[in-house]
């Protein structure tokens, strides 16, 4: 699904901070991103979503390579990849239910075809009694859960989760982990960026890929 | 979506009727291009009012002038210049397509000299021409007036026919050239206005950063990006022409109602005699609207242009 292979990434003319990263992301699989702050978790995610380009190495996305992609195509491998973000980053203006809706929306679809699906998400993730409250009016957490829900919603083939549970407690947090354990089986694979080794020890047969030093070592 | 943990209740869907605008809808910038596209779309539409006004009364005047002919009979020495005009006006008679003719007498000669020399002059010295005004029948007859003309300078000596086509040449030519200047006027307005639009849809671009860019990350291709910063500039535009349309249609209604309150002043009826009554009609009404709804699908479609050129930046 995701192949990276000898991937290297400066920014400028300063030093390699991703070198020789080669690591494959399996359909339906499952699996942690994990390293110290700022060993380039956020990097690499954006490396995966095609916000960035790698300075040197090979990027396979979908069987395409990524860098001979158009600006269509990078759009329709968008559609099929959701994505959290660590500083969330809802439209403020929108109401959480239009956040959440926003990737079914912006897909052209009607929204009286995805309007009970989005209300039932957001009971879910216990956002019901906040679908029509702006973003500056939630808590942290429940941006969170906006972020999440809104990641979800078009049934990605590859999620990508920047620090999801870092604003929610504990309880919520293993609530929304085996929301992403049940997208998996259902046919989705899952990368989770996290520095928090009791949510992974968790889940202790996922994978690892741990970055430290600009390389990656994976425990599979 | 299910969690066993999470009692199954029954989905009472309360969505938001109608969908948010993406692009914030009311900011300071908006506001002010509405201002600006109004104030724009008034003078435009002053400007062709004005135009439109003007080509009015001039069809007017030519259609007026060009339905009469003037025979001036100079005196000549040893010849009755009254006989003279009778006879010019009997020739002239004979033509087809020739209405209503007047022959001047001296005493009605001499009184349309009165506003230049004044009155109470004795002009019984000055050889005053007698004058023959004529006026052409609306039919399809007309009168053959090179034919007419030969026959006056041979039967009746120092008569000249005046088919007036110098004035109603410059006439035309000024018409014309105050129609060229308000469509030059017309331009640069709509010229300043997509400037205008230009900059505005720039700024929004810049200010609106984190949507354009969490819309590329969802998976949003640009044409729904574009379309979005269109919509939402065509509204802009649609208030800011339908004001201003509206504030120049009003203007010409009340320019009328002074037209008409100072007619019978002197300088009312100089006003009068270049704009006609500041009637434009009910077509002239519709032309204000159509510059209105003309100005904001210009916002429209300039405001998708340069989104689309950000967008390709962006790549």
């Amino acid at each position: 699904m995701v192949r990276f292979e000898n991937v290297g990434l400066r920014y400028g003319f300063g030093p390699e901070i991703l070198r020789d990263l080669s690591f494959n992301i399996a359909p339906q699989s499952f699996q942690f991103l994990t390293g110290p702050s700022g060993a380039g978790k956020t990097t690499l995610m954006r490396l995966m979503l095609q916000a960035l380009q790698p300075t040197r190495g090979l990027i396979t996305v979908f069987g395409r390579n990524a860098a001979t992609l158009t600006k269509d195509e990078i759009t329709a491998m968008r559609r099929r990849i959701g994505v959290v973000f660590q500083d969330f980053r809802l439209l403020e203006h929108l109401t959480t239910y239009e956040n959440v809706a926003l990737p079914l929306r912006v897909l052209g679809k009607n929204e009286f075809s995805y309007r009970s699906e989005v209300v039932e998400l957001l009971r879910w993730v216990g956002l019901g009694e906040r679908m029509h409250v702006l973003p500056p009016v939630l808590s942290g957490g429940e941006k969170q859960r906006a972020a999440i829900a809104r990641a979800v919603i078009a049934s990605p083939e590859l999620l990508l989760a920047d620090e999801p549970t870092g604003n929610v407690d504990p309880s919520l947090g293993r609530r929304l982990m085996r929301l992403f354990v049940e997208l998996q089986k259902s046919g989705t694979a899952v990368v989770i960026a996290t520095h928090d080794l009791a949510l992974m020890d968790m889940f202790d047969d996922a994978r690892r890929l741990v970055l430290g030093d600009g390389r990656m070592h994976i425990y599979d | 979506m299910t969690d066993a943990s999470v009692p199954h209740e029954e989905i009472v869907v309360q969505a938001p009727a109608g969908a948010m605008s993406l692009v914030p809808a009311d900011s300071i910038a908006g506001r002010a291009l509405v201002t600006v596209i109004a104030i724009m779309t008034f003078l435009a539409a002053l400007t062709a009012g004005g135009a439109l006004l003007v080509t009015q009364a001039s069809r007017e005047w030519r259609a007026s002038v060009s339905q009469e002919i003037t025979v001036q009979v100079r005196q000549v020495a040893g010849n009755d210049v009254d006989a003279a005009a009778q006879k010019a006006g009997e020739i002239t008679r004979l033509q087809p397509g020739i209405g209503d003719v007047k022959v001047y007498s001296k005493a009605e000669s001499q009184k349309l000299l009165e506003p230049w020399l004044g009155s109470g002059l004795d002009l019984s010295e000055l050889p005053v021409p007698r004058l023959i005004v004529i006026k052409l029948t609306n039919n399809s007859a007309k009168p053959d007036l090179t034919m007419l003309r030969q026959a006056l300078a041979r039967d009746v000596p120092g008569s000249s026919l005046d088919d007036h086509s110098l004035w109603l040449d410059r006439l035309a030519i000024m018409a014309n050239s105050i129609v060229f200047i308000a469509l030059m006027i017309f331009v640069l307005v709509v010229i300043a206005m997509i400037m205008a639009v230009a900059f505005a849809t720039r700024g929004a671009m810049a200010g609106n950063r984190e949507i354009v860019s969490v819309l590329h990350l969802v998976g949003a291709a640009d044409g729904f990006i574009a379309q979005q910063f269109q919509r939402h500039f065509l509204r802009l535009g649609l208030r800011g022409g339908l004001i201003g349309a509206v504030a120049a249609a009003v203007a010409f209604v009340f320019a009328g109602w002074l037209a008409g309150a100072f007619s019978s002043v002197p300088g009312g009826e100089q006003v009068e005699a270049l704009f006609g009554t500041f009637s434009l009609g009910i077509s002239g009404y519709l032309i204000l609207l159509t510059i209105g709804l003309a100005m904001a699908l210009v916002t429209g479609v300039m405001s998708r242009v340069i989104v689309f050129r950000h967008l390709r930046g962006l790549e």
